[in-house]
């Protein structure tokens, strides 16, 4: 799903990341926190985002995109409205995470790091929360779901696929 | 100045020279790929590993600095194993295309393949490109790019962010699907690049051509090379005139000294001393962003004015 | 309210009257609580809703006006997650574990109004037949010594008093106003205290070379990008004593003559982000941090960066670019920050452990210090155990401690009646170690002589259903996956060495690839360019060591002794089966026959190994070979 980031709808939150180039403009190191906050408030990067930072903190758009595709939290394309995040460390992999995975991957019909057609799912298979008595952990946005078994994640699921088809529905109309 | 040894041959050098540099003084060649004396060190091929007498494991020459007494070791079977194996990795991700590849004779991973005895293999694992050589990037009149064939050195981005208002190429992704990406990964043609062709005389490999050399079918090995300086500006930039059977191209040669190359500099070399010179491409700003235009070579060496100016006055 | 060096020891002595019912110190006066409830709000525990937990205890008193009698307090890490939301009373030290919100309500009305602690609810191994065990008696507890957790679950984050009442802020006073940036140096060498993020270099002498370089400008940092999955001793630490760590740094600006410092931490990491926020506006106001720090000649600043979800980036250079708005490349070394570092100049990197015993070293000075720990690897070392352990959690143990008392003494063995396999520690860069080797004392050159290596302290424990095959692929992966790029023989050859091992698993393995792992495992410890690379072999060499029959198996037999590998298992149900046929429904591919009351029967051909059928099965009749 190809999905072009039209300025117009972003107007309010594009003035205030004006601000913040602003407070940081001059800054030697800054990228960082630059991109922080543009991912934070788009939910990914654009074109039109890149070149906003380039020109304000005088970095050649070349080295933001090399920037931005080097780590793991800045995305490109935008993640759907629920990112599920099974963890792969160690204490969670050994504990059968993998099995979990699989069983999403099979019930949503993506691979980790991919977003369904409808925009609603983004799986991630994420290193290590830093739960690990909780092992094994899947988290749903900002929720944490510990010691999950399968038959868990299959009834979480069915939850979550109902809810956000409904909000599928709803953003569509 | 530093007295060391390297393959037991005492050389002297000034304090700060690389073991790359000191070994070149004493007459022995160690074999890199990224290493370019012009640029920024990085040390990222391994290629140039050389063992250390008390050292505990091989360093690579180009990062490490000549020391007083030092004993190095260029040729021991412990570097040679691990240069053999190094090139066998890099040819498991490189088309097997040495016949038709347009590097061929000038290749250094062609050249060091050879002398290592290192041959491609056959192997379903995965590669970053294609298999089968195939330009990726062909919307330049100037450069083509195959990045099946790229090794990521990264030369191509340190000569091109030589000079920061340019800065077009940078590394993209990371890890084993690293890729070298023109501004927001576009195209040249897309990009801001200003097809200076820094890149081009960089790259060691297949990866980044010069197009118009390429399309008269003339590889430097079976050419003859003299080098011209180009006069359109104090620089002085250098460019080599091959001659090859009937064709003779022009094409840029590796600036040294700070020297920036430029189009126009190419251009105007081209239209002096290549025979059947190949029609000049500018790029322009459309709305449909950036696009290479077809130009007249008054418009492409930015004479317009001046030679109706020279024809009005010598009527 | 900048404070002066004497308002210290003044905010401490007022503050402790308040926590007096957390047991210390000894003679302290009599304070207004009767009773306190310690709610533990780390990572692991918040996750569980401690949260909530906290907010029902805080309805509870307020509606019945008891503020001022009982105290709740928000604490990091108590370190025995897997009991977790873990919640202590005070006084008692009764030591309640997997608490729910509505047990909130009973240990409220029970134990806190009626006296009465609420057994049901109490961690059951700290329930004897003649009494209750506090936390700090319980066997977990009891076998660690705590030097960088020593605040951790002891004071509330949030509050610099607290931590100034348990004697923070004094080392840095100490330090400022009565020894010389040398002497401070000497005694941290004189500690022998060694880096704790896994290198193990000599603290004190990095200190010395980074202040033996010109300043005046030059750098502190923390490295705190704590990547190795399945640790998390740094954010621990950052959870539940942000201040010490921010205390250690200013010494550190002092001693090495540096005027700014930075931490960088994993960005996934809230909570620790949020508490390191606070500690430092605090520390702002206090006059901690800033200009002339308690009225002395040293400023010093510190700052926050975010880490984006790059493994790599705990690698110090790779984490001094990404600092600078870098893609996070390692480069090579020498020369070493404490030379050229962030922006080309001198730069102290540590990691957070490390920084966290620098005030106890400087407070109680080095002999103190040597008294725990072996010579060569003084003090503690904090693990975070994890895998098939009884006890998951934090534990921190004296250096030359074995890992046998760790995984059997603290951990409490394997659970479920499993056989012990190995425990892997350093993460990505360490190794597996198998039974026979589990009497090795914990320090950094013995571990490091059994082919592991100490690492930041991940410390997994694997039972006999995990196939060390596929530990090595997954070890692979997740390096193939971080590493930079930047160098041939980790980015081409961990791939390669992944390829192999995925067909290994797969069941398509040949004899040569043995020898072919081997020789790639070489290249990458011997030719990458960083740590990352030199040592992402690790897992795969020790494994080959201690387990080469697991790969004959798989490789000779295509079998998975351990059934982990899916190409190379088979599922079977046997007489145990009860005819409940809750398989049969459960199956995706509807591939199990039979009728109820009667053995199914999994037909092997159409059978896709998910394992379903032997999660389901009530009576653990379906076996895999």
């Amino acid at each position: 799903m190809a999905v072009t980031f039209d300025p117009n709808e972003h107007k309010e939150a594009l003035s205030e990341f004006a601000a913040t180039l602003d407070r940081l403009r001059g800054r030697r190191g800054v990228l960082m926190q630059a991109l922080h906050e543009a991912q934070s408030r788009f939910g990914h990067i654009p074109p039109y985002v890149q070149e906003l930072i380039s020109d304000a903190l005088d970095i050649p758009v070349s080295m933001i995109y090399g920037v931005i595709t080097f780590y793991a939290r800045f995305t490109l394309e935008p993640t759907g409205r629920c990112e599920i995040g099974v963890c792969l460390g160690t204490a969670c992999y050994v504990k059968g995470s993998a099995r979990l995975i699989e069983d999403i991957e099979k019930a949503l019909g993506i691979k980790p790091g991919q977003t369904t057609e409808d925009g609603s799912f983004t799986l991630t298979a994420t290193r290590c929360v830093g739960a690990c008595g909780l092992a094994p952990v899947v988290t749903v946005n900002q929720d944490v779901h510990g010691r999950m078994k399968r038959e868990e994640m299959k009834k979480l699921l069915a939850f979550l696929k109902k809810e956000y088809a409904d909000m599928a529905a709803e953003v569509a109309q | 100045m530093i007295q060391l040894t390297i393959d037991q041959k005492t050389v002297r050098v000034p304090a700060g020279t690389n073991l790359i540099e000191a070994a070149r003084a004493a007459g022995i060649e160690i074999p890199a790929l990224c290493y370019d004396p012009g640029l920024e060190v990085v040390g990222a091929c391994r290629l140039c590993l050389v063992e250390i007498d008390g050292f505990p494991k091989p360093v690579t020459a180009c990062t490490t600095s000549a020391a007083e007494g030092m004993a190095v070791h260029t040729m021991t079977p412990a570097v040679r194993r691990l240069r053999r194996e190094i090139l066998q990795l890099l040819l498991d991700n490189h088309p097997n295309d040495c016949l038709t590849c347009q590097q061929a004779g000038e290749c250094y991973l062609q050249r060091y393949a050879y002398e290592y005895g290192v041959t491609f293999r056959v192997h379903d694992g995965a590669r970053r490109g294609s298999e089968h050589a195939r330009f990726t990037d062909t919307s330049s009149p100037y450069i083509l790019r195959d990045e099946s064939k790229c090794i990521l050195c990264g030369k191509c981005v340190r000569t091109c962010a030589a000079l920061p208002e340019r800065s077009v190429l940078s590394f993209a992704g990371r890890g084993f699907m690293t890729k070298i990406a023109a501004d927001l990964d576009q195209t040249l043609e897309a990009s801001t690049c200003v097809s200076c062709s820094r890149c081009v005389v960089a790259c060691p490999v297949g990866a980044l051509i010069d197009r118009r050399q390429r399309e008269k079918r003339v590889r430097a090995f079976s050419a003859e090379t003299t080098t011209v300086k180009c006069k359109q500006c104090d620089y002085g930039c250098e460019f080599e005139v091959l001659q090859a059977n009937e064709a003779r191209v022009v094409r840029p040669k590796a600036p040294s000294g700070g020297r920036p190359l430029c189009l126009t500099g190419r251009l105007r070399a081209e239209i002096e001393y290549a025979g059947d010179p190949k029609t000049p491409y500018l790029k322009r700003e459309t709305d449909k962003g950036r696009k290479f235009e077809r130009v007249t070579w008054s418009e492409a060496l930015g004479l317009g004015q001046v030679l109706q100016r020279i024809q009005e006055e010598e009527e | 309210m900048k404070l002066a060096r004497t308002d210290l020891k003044a905010i401490a002595e007022k503050t402790i009257e308040y926590m007096h019912l957390r047991g210390l110190p000894e003679d302290h006066p009599e304070g207004p609580y009767k009773k306190a409830v310690i709610i533990c709000r780390g990572t692991g525990c918040t996750s569980s809703q401690s949260d909530k937990i906290m907010e029902r205890f805080q309805t509870l008193i307020a509606a019945d006006k008891n503020e001022s009698s009982i105290e709740v307090v928000r604490t990091g890490c108590f370190g025995l997650c897997e009991a977790g939301p873990v919640v202590i009373v005070h006084p008692g030290g009764t030591f309640y574990s997997h608490v729910k919100v509505d047990d909130a309500d009973i240990i409220y009305r029970e134990h806190l109004i009626g006296d009465q602690p609420v057994k049901k609810l109490i961690y059951p191994d700290a329930v004897l037949e003649d009494g209750i065990l506090p936390y700090s008696e319980v066997p977990f507890t009891m076998n660690q010594k705590r030097v960088a957790l020593r605040n951790c679950g002891h004071i509330d984050p949030e509050r610099i008093e607290e931590y100034l009442a348990h004697g923070g802020y004094q080392a840095l006073e100490k330090v400022l106003f009565d020894m010389t940036p040398e002497a401070v140096i000497a005694e941290v060498t004189a500690s022998g205290l060694r880096g704790l993020g896994g290198g193990g270099f000599p603290t004190g002498r990095k200190w010395q070379f980074t202040a033996a370089n010109p300043g005046p400008e030059k750098y502190v940092v923390c490295n705190a990008d704590e990547g190795d999955p399945g640790a998390f001793m740094d954010r621990s630490i950052l959870e539940g004593d942000p201040h010490t760590v921010i205390e250690a740094m200013i010494i550190a600006g002092y001693a090495i003559g540096a005027a700014q410092g930075f931490i960088y931490i994993r960005a996934e990491y809230p909570i620790a982000v949020q508490r390191l926020e606070i500690a430092i506006r605090q520390a702002e106001d206090a006059g901690l941090l800033g200009d002339r720090i308690l009225g002395s000649d040293f400023s010093f600043r510190l700052e926050l960066r975010l880490g984006a979800g790059a493994f790599v980036c705990g690698e110090e250079t790779a984490l001094i670019a990404s600092i600078e708005g870098n893609r996070g490349m390692p480069r090579n070394k020498p020369p070493f920050p404490a030379n050229s570092g962030l922006w080309g100049k001198p730069t102290l990197i540590n990691n957070v452990e490390t920084y966290a015993n620098i005030p106890v070293i400087l407070m109680n000075g080095a002999a103190s210090f040597r008294q725990t720990g072996t010579e060569k690897s003084p003090g503690t070392k904090v693990f975070a155990l994890g895998g098939k352990i009884k006890n998951v959690g934090l534990v921190e143990v004296p250096m030359g401690t074995t890992l046998r008392q760790v995984v059997y003494d603290i951990g409490g063995g394997i659970p479920n009646g499993k056989a012990f396999k190995a425990v892997q520690t350093g993460g990505p860069s360490g190794g597996c170690i198998g039974a026979e080797k589990l009497d090795t004392p914990i320090d950094f050159d013995s571990l490091k002589a059994i082919g592991s290596m100490m690492g930041s302290g991940g410390m997994i424990v694997m039972d006999e259903d995990n196939c060390m095959v596929d530990v090595a692929r997954f070890y692979m992966d997740f390096i193939t996956d971080e590493s930079c790029g930047k160098c041939t023989p980790c980015r081409e050859g961990t791939k390669r060495m992944l390829e192999i091992l995925e067909r290994i698993c797969d069941g398509k393995g040949e004899k040569s690839d043995i020898d072919r792992l081997e020789s790639l495992a070489v290249t990458a410890q011997q030719a990458s360019l960083c740590a990352l690379g030199q040592t992402a072999a690790n897992p795969v060499l020790s494994t080959l060591k201690t387990f080469r029959d697991e790969y004959d198996a798989h490789i000779n037999e295509k079998r998975c002794p351990a059934g982990v590998c899916t190409s190379l298992i088979s599922f079977f149900i046997t007489d145990a089966c009860i005819g409940c046929t809750k398989c049969a429904r459960n199956c995706p591919v509807s591939c199990i026959a039979g009728t109820v009351k009667e053995r199914h029967v999994i037909d092997r051909d159409a059978c896709i190994r998910c394992g379903i059928c032997q999660d389901v099965c009530p009576v653990n009749a379906v076996i895999r070979k």
